[in-house]
């Protein structure tokens, strides 16, 4: 099946203030990471250190929203209940083309059709009150 | 740094509990560790307990010593998942050997309420895993079967062997969840997908249940008049290296490797010399990849070395004799301490039924969360 995220009544993200330009950005369809201005690496998920150098000077950058699945797992019993709807539904750790991992679920693909290897990129969808940062085959 | 384990007790595992309460498992478990270890609770001076999602999230250790009646010199909690039991049990030696304590009780349990309470707020994974449709342990663990089988072409009958293997080797235990109840790779296969690649088979079964070990120094178990030769802790190790399955720095090897390393190196042993494996098994793919990580066999082939050992609690290699968490259940933290437990009773020749022959040294493992928490130990028998 696929996952209709316009249906979904689920658990929202909960920004903290570390957070928050992430959700903001992706609100207008934008992967928006860390990167270190010390040791440049990207960092994902936000925060206030950078976990590579300990360097405090974290910069907001764009990302290329595209990736390649690491792994992925067809959900038949959602831990959730709200995501009963869904199931099965494909959830996957994405490589980001910029070094960091990040979980998402995969829009747009058939479970069957899930590789490891696959070339992913984001795609925005409303949910609720926020917008999800999924991924879909790039085609 | 050495320790003798003295005593050792198990609550059998349990699928409901309707009137009892954590508090009272916890008891359970301390009273039948005393009596095993034929000591007096006033000897225990030493108390270390798990973190309760429940009943009791904060002062856990004050709250445990004022139901059980202690008055311990040396509080705290060990916070490592499922490798808060192994956790504990070198945090113990530690406290023992610093004169924080001399006779220390680890104990951790759980009994069962209807709708299990969710953990209150835990970001990251609340905000990054859980609005993508990523709940509880399944998808993770099912993110490391996924990516095994892509990388070393293992099958899902390789995987199902394992939770073939322990409900087998349940049989020979009546408190396992799954005694009376064998399966084959067949019937393993037959069970639905949870999160697939993982079938329902693959996967604990959640029980009610309790466990605890006491801990003291050498020369303290040498002065004591005990019913069972205490047996000894001779070598450990420990590392966590993140919290979501995301950030894992690799999906087919774990924190496991380096500790049960060092365990080793530090028991003086290499992994020819360990006679008993209990080891840590939440999920069929974790046993696979410690398997892997002890060197027993090279990455990915944990299935032909399977074939080439008799896993059995009479064979040349006995493998979670008493079923393990995939053969009795999972008593929430409390099952990470029972692989210490099984290798106690099989380490002095208690292990009614399902005695390996002659083992004289364990490699015990412990994992939390998401492959990220590991405690690894070397038993050896006194």
């Amino acid at each position: 099946m696929r996952i209709d995220p316009h249906a979904l009544s689920v658990p929202p993200p909960t920004p903290t203030a570390e957070t928050l330009p992430f959700w903001q950005a992706a609100r207008r369809g934008e992967l928006l990471l860390q990167r270190c201005a010390d040791c440049s690496r990207w960092v994902f998920y936000p925060r206030a250190l950078c976990p590579h150098c300990w360097s405090d000077r974290l910069d907001w950058a764009p990302a290329s929203a595209r990736g390649t699945v690491r792994s992925f797992t067809v959900v038949h019993k959602p831990g959730h209940p709200a995501w009963a709807v869904a199931a099965p539904y494909t959830v996957a750790v994405i490589d980001l083309e910029e070094g960091p991992r990040m979980l998402s679920a995969l829009v747009g693909i058939e479970p069957a059709e899930a590789r490891v290897g696959l070339a992913v990129r984001a795609r925005f969808v409303e949910v609720g009150e926020w917008t999800l940062p999924f991924f879909e085959p790039a085609g | 740094m050495r320790a003798a384990i003295v005593g050792v007790g198990e609550v059998p595992p349990q699928r409901s509990t309707e009137g009892r309460t954590t508090m009272s498992f916890l008891a359970d478990a301390a009273r039948r560790a005393v009596a095993d270890a034929g000591i007096g609770k006033d000897r225990i001076d030493g108390l270390l307990v798990g973190p309760q999602v429940g009943e009791t999230p904060q002062h856990v250790p004050a709250t445990v010593a004022e139901y059980l009646g202690l008055q311990p010199r040396m509080a705290n909690v060990v916070d490592l998942g499922g490798a808060s039991g192994p956790g504990m049990v070198w945090r113990a030696a530690a406290a023992i050997a610093a004169g924080m304590a001399e006779t220390v009780l680890c104990v951790l349990g759980n009994h069962r309420e209807p709708v299990a309470p969710r953990s209150p707020n835990r970001n990251p994974i609340r905000e990054f895993d859980v609005p993508f449709g990523a709940s509880g342990a399944n998808t993770a663990y099912a993110l490391l079967k996924t990516r095994h089988m892509a990388e070393f072409g293992t099958s899902d009958r390789d995987f199902a062997e394992l939770a073939a293997l322990a409900r087998s080797n349940a049989q020979t235990n009546p408190t396992a969840i799954w005694h009376g109840r064998p399966a084959d790779v067949d019937g393993i296969l037959a069970s639905p997908w949870v999160a697939e690649p993982l079938h329902l088979a693959e996967i604990v079964m959640p029980v009610a249940g309790g466990d605890a070990v006491i801990v003291t120094s050498e020369s303290v178990a040498a002065g004591l008049e005990l019913p069972h030769a205490p047996v000894l802790l001779t070598g450990a190790g420990e590392m966590v290296t993140h919290r979501a399955m995301s950030q894992a720095p690799s999906l087919t090897t774990g924190p496991l490797k380096p500790s049960m390393a060092q365990a080793l190196a530090q028991a003086g042993l290499g992994i020819d010399g360990i006679g008993l494996l209990s080891l840590y098994d939440c999920y069929t793919v974790m046993l696979a990849i410690t398997l892997e990580d002890a060197g027993l066999c090279a990455p990915g082939r944990f299935a032909d070395w399977m074939r080439d050992h008799d896993l059995a609690p009479g064979g040349d290699l006995p493998l979670n004799p008493n079923g393990g968490q995939l053969g009795i259940g999972q008593a929430d933290l409390a099952g990470g301490l029972s692989h210490v437990v099984e290798a106690v009773h099989q380490l002095r020749g208690t292990a009614d039924g399902r005695q390996a022959r002659a083992a004289r040294s364990a490699l015990v493992t412990g994992n939390g969360a998401t492959m990220s928490e590991a405690v690894a130990l070397v038993l050896e028998a006194s």
